[in-house]
């Protein structure tokens, strides 16, 4: 047995007594029970945020398509009493403004929650050891690193990712979003005042619309990459990863250092 | 002419009555979105004030914005304009040619040094030393700066002015620029369209001379009584859009119905105009009524956002011929690819890591 371990087993104690009883647990259970540790990583409103995140977007994934491209023409009622384009549009909106509330929540907490909270944020492109980290991960996922290394948050390419793609994406969303909102909401509505000026940026705002269309297929593109990845460290990696997004806590699968 | 007369006295020269000119000062106060207060204090300033002298000049433009002009909804709008303009100087509508044309244009920057109104139809361009388009034997741009120097405002009028229109659409051949981009010192008020609506200029005059100064505008120049809602605001198929009621193909059953244009690439939801409220040809209509969408006439670059046929339209901007579905459809695809490939590879190699690792195990 190597020295260089995190932690030793305390072989005396026979932990799960009453669970290998019962025929629940194994052997070999209780001597990978010996080998994990676990840190709590995600406090709940990072939580929450990220899966209030998740279903935000679906709906305005959804809504978007269908306020681009809507459904077929419905006649079940007079018009007046018929609301399809309008509900689609109030889905979209609402979760708009849910997004970008919830989005504004997630950044006060990067400044009062734990140091996790705020990885989200930055990439510490000034740290030479973090760029060395990101070429490991490049050659992990390129098949050429037999293993992973441990990480408590996101590792080095995750967090370029998640920057880019979310921290970037949804800016970019929820600014182009609120341009786009302003437009109906008129000038001299505060949705104006906020961000009208894009519109005077642009000048012709089919840009506008052409533009958050594209960034709809970006974040479409990230859900793609995240899930994967999500789910193939889950299995591949040598820690825990969906279920932390659920509890927080990040498990690791062996007692070695690094 | 000693004194410079007032258009009150110009309009009654022309005939108008009297009744026929408080209708007009009506309709003007209602367009601006003035209240009835407001009709008394236009018409006395009609009255009193010296008449506004406007020059007009002609770029590159195709006359679409002159001839809307002079079939302005009401009659009045017309008599008034051409009353402003035929005094002065207007290359296509005044009785002078050649020289004389020319002499007038000076006599009236002399005689109005700083008071004139400069209305310009069309734009400059600027390539070749601007020798694609030559008024007076000299370029565009030379008669547009001499106009400009002792001008009080500038009005850009139609889309060629305001933002380049089909002549400056890529690859824009001549560079042809809209005015704000070559005045930069001066006052401009941009009256976009392909044309324009007649009443927003008589109204955006009347403004000026009433309350001597220039009406509010947006953050693109434009008068924010004419161009501050899109044209989807104020349509009255916009029942239809709510409810999900779409023409689905020309010449269908709800293109007859008069439902929608969305699906057919209206552009009324990204353009801003008067077209839905004040309308075309004596307020007879406007394109959505007659059946077709907007084009977006009065928007920047509206020749250069590709069909006026589809609502999400290609992508020009980029370079590329496909629209953002098409681009993003494409993207997800080689990344869904990559990622079935990776995982398969991921999948094979963590087998051929279990493999490998059982017998070292066993050692240990």
């Amino acid at each position: 047995m190597p020295d260089d371990l995190i932690h030793s087993p305390n072989v005396k104690v026979e932990p799960l007594v009453s669970s290998q009883l019962a025929g629940d647990a194994t052997h070999e259970d209780v001597e990978s029970i010996r080998l994990r540790t676990s840190v709590f990583v995600y406090e709940w409103p990072v939580r929450l945020w990220h899966w209030l995140n998740a279903a935000l977007i679906l709906v305005l994934i959804g809504s978007g398509w269908l306020i681009a491209s809507p459904l077929p023409s419905m006649e079940f009622a007079e018009a007046t009493f018929q609301f399809v384009m309008g509900y689609t549009r109030f889905a979209h909106f609402a979760a708009g403004q849910l997004l970008t509330v919830a989005f504004a929540a997630r950044i006060y907490w990067a400044i009062v929650g734990n140091h996790h909270s705020r990885q989200l944020f930055y990439v510490p492109v000034w740290k030479k050891r973090w760029w060395q980290e990101v070429w490991f991960e490049l050659k992990w996922y390129a098949f050429l690193e037999r293993e992973p290394k441990k990480y408590v948050g996101h590792n080095p390419l995750a967090q370029i990712a998640m920057f880019f793609f979310m921290t970037i994406g949804i800016s970019f969303m929820i600014l182009t979003g609120w341009a786009l909102y302003a437009e109906g909401a008129g000038q001299g509505s505060w949705p104006d005042m906020a961000m009208g000026w894009l519109i005077g940026l642009v000048g012709n705002t089919q840009v506008l619309h052409s533009v958050h269309h594209l960034g709809m297929w970006f974040i479409v593109i990230f859900m793609m990459i995240h899930i994967y990845a999500a789910i193939r460290e889950d299995i591949m990696s040598r820690q825990s990863m969906v279920s932390t997004m659920i509890s927080g806590t990040r498990t690791f699968k062996d007692d070695r250092p690094d | 002419m000693s004194r410079i007369e007032t258009f009150y006295e110009v309009m009654r020269s022309q005939g108008i009555t009297r009744r026929s000119f408080m209708k007009y000062c009506s309709l003007t106060a209602a367009a601006l979105g003035l209240g009835p207060a407001f009709v008394p204090k236009i018409a006395q300033a009609m009255e009193t004030k010296p008449r506004t002298p406007v020059i007009w000049v002609h770029g590159l433009e195709c006359t679409c914005c002159s001839e809307s002009f002079i079939r302005s909804a009401h009659p009045l709008a017309k008599d008034v304009v051409l009353s402003m303009i035929s005094l002065d100087y207007d290359d296509t509508l005044m009785a002078a040619a050649g020289h004389q044309a020319e002499a007038a244009l000076e006599d009236t920057i002399e005689k109005y040094r700083g008071n004139y109104i400069l209305a310009v139809e069309g734009n400059p361009p600027l390539n070749e030393d601007g020798m694609f388009c030559i008024v007076g034997g000299k370029p565009f741009v030379e008669q547009l700066r001499h106009a400009a120097k002792d001008a009080k405002a500038i009005i850009s009028w139609g889309a060629c002015a305001s933002y380049g229109c089909v002549q400056a659409a890529k690859p824009n051949p001549t560079r042809a620029t809209p005015v704000h981009k070559v005045i930069t010192d001066k006052p401009i008020i941009k009256v976009p369209g392909c044309p324009p609506i007649a009443e927003v200029m008589t109204g955006v005059i009347t403004y000026m001379l009433t309350f001597d100064r220039l009406p509010e505008l947006d953050r693109q120049g434009r008068p924010k009584m004419f161009y501050s809602q899109r044209i989807h605001d104020k349509c009255y198929r916009r029942p239809h859009f709510d409810a999900g009621q779409f023409v689905e193909a020309w010449d269908d059953e709800n293109a007859k119905k008069g439902y929608c244009l969305y699906k057919m690439g209206c552009k009324g939801p990204t353009t801003y105009n008067a077209c839905s409220t004040v309308r075309w040809n004596e307020g007879v209509s406007f394109p959505i009524q007659s059946g077709h969408g907007c084009i977006g006439c009065s928007e920047d670059g509206f020749w250069d956002q590709g069909s006026f046929y589809d609502r999400v339209t290609d992508l020009t901007q980029f370079g590329v011929e496909a629209n953002a579905d098409q681009v993003g459809m494409a993207a997800a695809g080689v990344v869904g690819g990559g990622i079935a490939l990776h995982a398969a590879v991921s999948a094979l190699k963590s087998a051929q890591k279990k493999t490998q690792d059982k017998p070292a195990s066993e050692e240990v």
